[in-house]
């Protein structure tokens, strides 16, 4: 569902549902090049004279550009209402927010279902992609704007990754980075559960290996699982027992749930999480899933700075702040305090916080009061 | 500065402006905000309660939620002219080791802490022949966070035999400043400025 690239007047690169064709190229760690590259992006409130109240805000695996827009799929409100809005802690009355589509994605950035000059998808021709790839991109879509220096970069989850990377890559641009439920490097765990998900869907007889564009006969079933497997890693025990517990779900017909001595959904978690494999299909392509995990996994920071995570931000003056949940077996407290001991080492302002909550790694999606307010002080602490 | 807690005052008296500050156990942030405002101080802040560590970070300050136990070997040597640890040190469990840290971190440290030889404590004690609860001290041993009480010349005796210098100290009572004659006996907090 390639969004139509508009004619792009001044006025036609702010907005909502925005796509452009930059002409690159842009040199991949892979050692590939992609050329041109196609960036979908939506901004919110206005940029100032000097161009220095923007905030960009990078989306996690599964997210996309619509972070307070209705999604044009699923026709869901924005991914982070509670946040991004006139008045909100990260306000649209005074920030302009950028929320860039990251590469490899298929909301309408360069990603498998672009097509390549041969008129067919890329599918898995297309390169394989990094976090640092991707913000890279990012930074072309801000040349273009002509944004030089950014009020403040936030991202949870995959976002904190590249907010990290953004801070290490670019730290002259990055006045202030807040990274919310992240973590410096992908563990073994990780990439265990994802690698389950990718031969999940390469395992569906639909995959092909990714050439399924043609006639549309999608990797589903695939995918559906990839989605079940990596969901349960977005919630906490306490929460999917408060949710569910062991208790039974209603049949179709309205009777009260019982066991059925077979494999029907018996339990309301299995209904939740089959709902949430299916409809995660709807809206998001079996290949991107499988480029964007592998960019997760291959995520190590220190390893691009001889194995010394300091090293990455040596010198910097980009304030930092970090954010974990009790609750997140994803990427624990643990995690983030790594992040935290290597910015102390390197002498960077940092602040960080383990907030509670019940809802695991989404808690940042959540409504979390705390989170509201941190961000707000965050913002608030960079002066504008 | 008036709305500080006296020892604080002193501290935000004494800093030297534009300094690097880092204030361990700095709770809602009072200290780092008056020093921030009145002398551009850029301070960082190390706080064990995660409420404390929100409100301060909701008021747009570096602030870590830590433990001085043993989240100070996480600093670079030196990266602070001052640390500051006030009303904290009884409360962890090696206050020898928590100031070298303090001095391998900062240039100076400032310490505080009240003084367990106050002659209302002792009085209290001898007396009534248990732990103590007086204004200084209101809590039951029992729940209380003093894990490690220190008089006026336990802690001369500690920075001693450690080589360290005492820069300057002070000592309270009823929140005024007192003298330094018999502080032992009769000051209720003291405090400390140290150098290595």
């Amino acid at each position: 569902m390639p969004l139509a690239p508009g004619p792009m007047s001044d006025d036609a690169l702010f907005g909502l549902n925005r796509h452009i064709v930059l002409p690159g190229p842009l040199a991949l760690d892979g050692g590939q090049v992609l050329a041109p590259v196609e960036i979908a992006y939506e901004t919110y409130g206005a940029l100032n004279a000097d161009a220095s109240n923007v905030i960009l805000i990078c989306h996690a695996l599964t997210m996309d550009q619509h972070v307070a827009s209705p999604h044009p799929i699923t026709g869901k409100p924005g991914w982070w209402m509670d946040m991004v809005g006139p008045g909100k802690p990260i306000d649209t009355d005074r920030f302009c927010v950028i929320c860039p589509n990251v590469i490899g994605s298929c909301l309408g950035s360069s990603g498998p279902e672009t097509l390549a000059p041969d008129g067919a998808p890329f599918a898995m021709r297309f390169p394989v992609i990094t976090i640092r790839d991707m913000v890279r991109a990012q930074a072309l879509l801000l040349d273009h704007l002509g944004i030089g220096r950014i009020y403040a970069v936030i991202g949870g989850s995959m976002g904190g990754m590249l907010t990290l990377s953004w801070a290490a890559t670019y730290p002259e641009r990055v006045a202030a980075a807040m990274v919310i439920a992240s973590t410096s490097r992908h563990s073994a765990q990780n990439i265990a559960f994802h690698e389950t998900g990718r031969q999940a869907i390469m395992a569906d007889p639909n995959w092909r290996g990714g050439d399924y564009y043609a006639d549309g006969k999608t990797p589903d079933a695939g995918l559906a699982v990839a989605r079940m497997a990596a969901h349960i890693t977005y919630m906490s025990e306490q929460g999917l027992t408060e949710k569910f517990g062991r208790r039974l779900q209603n049949r179709p017909d309205g009777s009260k749930g019982a066991k059925t001595f077979g494999f029907d959904a018996d339990f309301q978690v299995e209904s939740y999480l089959r709902h949430q494999g299916l409809s995660f299909t709807d809206r998001f392509d079996a290949n991107s899933y499988l480029y964007i995990t592998r960019a997760m996994d291959y995520w190590d920071l220190a390893e691009d700075h001889g194995g010394v995570l300091a090293n990455a931000f040596k010198g910097t003056k980009t304030r930092f702040c970090l954010v974990s949940f009790d609750t997140d077996w994803l990427y624990p407290t643990a995690e983030s305090k790594v992040i935290v001991h290597a910015l102390n080492a390197a002498g960077a302002p940092v602040s960080f916080v383990e907030l509670t909550s019940p809802f695991g790694h989404d808690a940042f999606l959540m409504d979390t009061p705390d989170l509201d307010r941190v961000i707000d002080g965050f913002v608030k602490g960079g002066g504008l | 500065m008036s709305t500080l807690r006296p020892d604080l005052a002193i501290i935000a008296q004494e800093v030297a402006p534009g300094s690097r500050v880092l204030d361990i156990g700095c709770g809602d942030g009072a200290l780092m905000e008056a020093l921030r405002i009145e002398k551009q101080v850029d301070a960082r802040g190390m706080e064990l309660n995660r409420e404390r560590v929100a409100n301060c970070m909701a008021r747009g300050l570096s602030v870590i939620q830590g433990d001085a136990n043993s989240d100070l070997a996480d600093y670079p040597d030196a990266a602070f002219d001052y640390a500051i640890l006030s009303q904290t040190l009884q409360t962890t469990m090696r206050p020898d080791l928590v100031v070298e840290q303090l001095l391998r971190i900062g240039r100076q440290a400032f310490v505080s802490f009240p003084n367990f030889a106050h002659w209302r404590v002792r009085l209290a004690l001898f007396w009534g022949g248990r732990m103590p609860v007086t204004r200084s001290l209101p809590i039951a041993w029992y729940e209380t966070e003093n894990i490690h009480h220190v008089t006026v010349d336990d802690f001369r005796a500690l920075v001693k035999a450690r080589g360290i210098t005492v820069e300057r100290e002070w000592f309270l009572n009823q929140n005024r400043l007192t003298s330094a004659t018999a502080a032992n006996l009769r000051a209720e907090h003291a405090m400390f400025l140290l150098r290595r």
